[in-house]
């Protein structure tokens, strides 16, 4: 078994096309490692090399919650989980065009 | 309770159980309902402190304009605010925003400038940025900024829900211009050792972040990681769900935004339990469901109103 990313619109040029990619690794770390060796590029588009954390407009989440909040990219990962891959978009309660509150 | 004026009665909302949804007899939600505010949501709160800050600081004078980008309970709560101290307000907003909450704007008495819809939500900032650039002897309060917005939170949510439950573990709150999180969940960790401060932050469908270059993304200012324990990401399916839950269960009438809220909090509830730790989780319900019934939330099947919601902005 594998780890399931789901991967946004706007990087699936680095997947050739596909929404959903998998992967292994014990570590989210680990798991860029695996998956960059199968769509080239894919890892830059998500971690900066200089600092090697997340880019700062990226949000990943494991089984949906922020790994920001669960180590980064030293996230402990499990066979079954899933990874989502998102842009910070403003939003929210805050600015909505067709219906949302606030 | 008596008021000199409507401003007057900003805040002070209950806090009510919701006992059929709290998981045990020690592990109990509770909700405070922001929709009790004048203009019916949480942001008469921040309205309201950043208006009287921005006197404080004579920004605001007689006669001022007032520009904010907002099409939604922002842009309500700071015409009700503006129209009371005789300031004008423009609020920025997206061509495609509904015409149920341009009415609503226009009613309290906004003047409206639209921003292009295929740029969203980021554009209608870049359009009210332009605009004060443009009118220097404008005021832009800019939510998403300004620290009067979370002071709101931080002077008045705080302390209200700390004095209504002396024995909360958790603070679940949806995660926008991050005012609500940030100044509430500042004042509770300052006095509450060990308190949980979770974000619930909405996912929504991917037309929504198609168009967003990764590198191009926007973080408030306000927002400080810092203050949160964590973050959890919440779809439409879940949030509807718990929306029709919480007036199914508990008579609730509440917003999506505020299902996302409850859906997060079960989750943390559901881990104290588990756990075996007793829990009390104050949530947030940020305003009741009248403005969303055009939506198709709260009719049909779960299925039918997530399909409705595809593509918006829903919290």
């Amino acid at each position: 078994m594998a780890v399931q990313v789901r991967v946004p619109t706007i990087l699936r040029s680095y997947t050739g096309g596909s929404k959903v990619v998998e992967g292994v690794g014990d570590t989210l770390a680990a798991l860029f490692i695996d998956i960059d060796s199968h769509f080239p590029g894919l890892r830059g588009r998500l971690v900066s090399e200089d600092a090697g954390e997340l880019h700062r407009f990226v949000n990943i989440y494991v089984n949906d919650e922020d790994v920001r909040f669960l180590g980064g990219l030293d996230a402990k990962i499990s066979d079954g989980d899933t990874v989502t891959i998102l842009p910070a978009v403003a939003g929210g309660s805050a600015m909505m065009p067709a219906t949302a509150g606030i | 309770m008596r008021f000199d004026s409507l401003v007057d009665s900003v805040g002070r909302t209950p806090l009510v159980g919701l006992p059929r949804l709290s998981p045990s007899p020690d592990v109990r939600l509770w909700a405070k309902l922001e929709q009790d505010n004048p203009t019916g949501s949480i942001k008469d709160r921040a309205a309201l402190w950043m208006i009287a800050d921005g006197e404080k600081r004579g920004l605001l004078t007689p006669g001022a304009t007032v520009l904010e980008p907002t099409s939604g309970n922002t842009g309500i709560s700071l015409a009700m605010v503006c129209r009371q101290r005789g300031y004008r307000l423009v609020c920025v907003m997206p061509e495609n925003t509904s015409a149920e909450r341009r009415q609503l704007l226009a009613m309290w008495g906004a003047e409206i400038v639209y921003s292009p819809a295929s740029g969203g939500s980021n554009e209608a900032v870049a359009v009210a940025k332009r605009l004060a650039a443009e009118h220097p002897d404008w005021v832009m309060l800019y939510q998403y900024g300004n620290p009067a917005n979370a002071q709101a939170h931080y002077e008045t949510t705080g302390p209200e829900l700390l004095a209504d439950l002396p024995t909360i573990t958790h603070f679940v709150a949806g995660l926008g211009t991050t005012g609500t999180l940030m100044g509430t969940g500042r004042f509770l960790r300052e006095r509450v050792p060990g308190i949980r401060i979770i974000a619930a932050e909405p996912r929504y469908g991917e037309i929504v972040y198609g168009l967003r270059n990764i590198d191009e993304g926007f973080i408030p200012e306000l927002y400080d990681g810092s203050v949160l324990t964590t973050r959890i990401s919440v779809g439409p399916k879940e949030s509807l769900r718990r929306t029709r839950q919480m007036v199914e269960e508990e008579g609730i009438f509440a917003g999506i935004s505020s299902g996302c809220i409850l859906h997060a909090a079960l989750i943390e509830a559901d881990r104290c339990v588990r756990a075996g730790q007793r829990a009390d989780i104050a949530v947030i319900v940020c305003d009741g469901g009248w403005k969303y019934l055009s939506t198709g939330a709260y009719a049909g099947t779960l299925e039918e109103a997530e399909a409705a919601l595809e593509g918006q902005l829903w919290a």
